[in-house]
């Protein structure tokens, strides 16, 4: 099975990158390499064995509910490309 | 012996007796890193590193300093700094000046030890040739004309080109080990949980570890003391207490059992990297150590398992990055999309936007159980291998790269890039501790020995290697002495 270019934009795009058409040509043809490594992944048995997510196979740990971060909005928001009235600007969504 | 060639050990003596201060030190590794064409460092925190060093002597002077108060090192760009910029290797955080430290950058602090600047990367740690910067490729100090190796490349060049006593780096697939073979030193990726993540910026979290890039193995012993702890602000810190990694340094390894992965011995392998990895492990059969043949059956696959779960992660990780709270911004977005999408686009480089769409494209429904959760499985039989081989072997030993450096520029073709990580990948993906230590030259360019050890096992590993540079002086062979 190989991606084509019409998929690999999709891809792009749900990814929120856009290629441009010698971009799409390259990433085509990279991803559909990669994949192909991927399919490797297809001859090992792996009937009943469990996938792991942590390597030490750890919980999540649990701690008291009670707020620990300090309010540091004003040096973060220093960063930010634009902001305003405390929040950060973004081009207008509703009109 | 120059200033620069000494250890952190002897650099900690001489700053103990009084030989030099901390600022004349510091000074003198900024005057290397000012006339040096290895392209090692992103930013140079010079006016800071005198201020570090001038509070240094002063508790020098006062006697309330520690092993490594005024000892300077390289610190990954990955690492956040607060009030220094922090980039990732990108142009999506050219501009970002973290407002925070991360655990290490705080604990390295209040180590009174002295940043020199910010070491050059792949961008968001995605490669393993360091030519994925934004910021321009690291040369490699023993041939400028060949890669130092990724993604920690700028903090291997800054250790191997004698431009700081030690340096930071992080290690998802082999950044640290890799880098530290191709340029000739001591590198060491601790278990997964041992080093806190928090403010390291995030490439794929269930892999990610941070360790020391030095010299020696016994330098490597005194940062990591200094690195290793639990932290609460990293949900995935182990809460297993600290050793002293320094005590059992001197410990002799008559009766280790020394584990081969025949996996690691097969084709693709160059003859003159496998002939001096093999000279290593006989060296240390001289030493007392017992040499065993092991099987990881399912080590091949550790490539397209890798190239499926640090894709999925990174692309959901990344996915942070869009031009609204810190980092780059495209000028005059038309609208949010177009905002999105110019920030992410014009932001990241080409390695990035591959791994995040092969990511998003794995863990999109339909695909998600023929990728994510096939390399998730996969991912156990390869850690279940481990374990089978550690009931027989104390260790296990083998290459770190089935090759030396190679030129700049002569791979272009993601694949084979992907492919020469063959032998660091799995430690990842088992979450164990691995080791890189110099074990000889291929024409004139570093080999290096890999040791992968059990869980938690990071004083062993530290002890043997220690040993080995008891026994030998590879590590001690600088590329200014070559040239």
């Amino acid at each position: 099975m190989s991606l084509s270019e019409e998929q690999v934009g999709q891809i792009a795009y749900l990814a929120r990158l856009s290629l441009s058409s010698d971009e799409l040509q390259s990433n085509t043809k990279d991803l559909n390499s990669i994949l192909s490594l991927a399919e490797q992944l297809a001859q090992i048995d792996t009937d009943n064995i469990t996938p792991m997510a942590h390597p030490l196979h750890m919980t999540q740990r649990l701690r008291e509910d009670k707020v620990t971060e300090e309010d540091q909005s004003e040096s973060f928001q220093e960063i930010a490309p634009q902001t305003g009235k405390r929040h950060y600007l973004v081009p207008t969504v509703i009109e | 012996m120059s200033i620069h060639n000494k250890t952190i050990a002897q650099l900690s003596q001489g700053l103990k007796a009084g030989d030099f201060s901390s600022v004349e030190l510091t000074q003198h590794y900024l005057d290397r890193i000012n006339v040096s064409n290895l392209n090692a460092f992103i930013t140079v925190t010079d006016e800071l590193a005198m201020k570090q060093a001038q509070a240094a002597d002063d508790k020098i002077a006062k006697g309330t300093g520690n092993i490594l108060t005024g000892i300077p090192y390289a610190h990954k760009d990955i690492f956040c700094t607060n009030g220094v910029k922090t980039s990732a290797g990108s142009k999506m955080l050219d501009n970002f000046i973290s407002p925070y430290d991360a655990t290490v950058s705080h604990k390295l602090n209040q180590a009174d030890l002295v940043m020199l600047g910010k070491a050059n990367m792949d961008e968001f740690a995605m490669g393993s040739s360091n030519e994925n910067s934004y910021f321009g490729d690291v040369k490699n100090p023993w041939n400028e004309n060949k890669i130092p190796g990724g993604s920690s490349g700028g903090s291997a060049a800054a250790v191997a080109g004698r431009l700081a006593p030690f340096a930071t780096g992080t290690d998802t697939g082999g950044s640290i080990r890799q880098p530290a073979s191709l340029c000739g030193i001591t590198g060491l990726k601790p278990t997964y949980g041992r080093v806190s993540r928090y403010g390291m910026i995030a490439y794929a979290s269930s892999l990610d570890q941070a360790g020391p890039m030095t010299q020696t193995a016994q330098d490597a012993a005194l940062v990591l003391n200094v690195m290793a702890g639990f932290d609460e602000k990293d949900s995935t810190s182990s809460e297993r207490d600290v050793e002293d990694y320094t005590t059992s340094l001197n410990d002799s390894i008559k009766g280790l059992t020394i584990g081969l992965p025949k996996e690691f011995f097969s084709e693709g392998l160059d003859d003159e990297v496998a002939s001096q990895v093999m000279a290593a492990v006989k060296e240390l059969e001289t030493m007392g150590a017992t040499i065993k043949e092991v099987s990881l059956p399912n080590s091949a696959y550790a490539i397209p398992t890798y190239y499926i779960v640090a894709p999925c992660e990174c692309s959901s990780n990344l996915s942070r990055l869009d031009g609204v709270r810190y980092g780059y911004r495209c000028d005059d977005p038309k609208d949010l999309e177009d905002l999105y999408l110019r920030s992410r686009s014009e932001g990241f480089g080409e390695e990035v936007k591959r791994r995040i769409m092969i990511g998003a494209y794995a863990l999109s429904a339909g695909y998600y159980d023929a990728y994510y959760l096939k390399a998730q499985k996969t991912r156990h039989l390869i850690s279940e291998d481990f374990k089978k081989a550690f009931k027989d072997v104390d260790v296990i030993m083998g290459p770190v790269s089935p090759t030396t450096a190679f030129d700049l520029g002569s791979v272009k073709d993601p694949v084979s890039m992907y492919l020469a990580d063959i032998y660091t990948l799995s430690a990842n993906l088992a979450g164990l501790p691995g080791m890189s230590i110099p074990a000889g030259f291929s024409q004139n360019l570093p080999v290096g020995l890999q040791l992968i050890g059990n869980y938690w096992s990071e004083s062993k590993l530290l002890n043997i290697a220690h040993q080995f540079q008891q026994q030998t002086d590879w590590h001690t062979q600088t590329p200014e002495e070559k040239g």
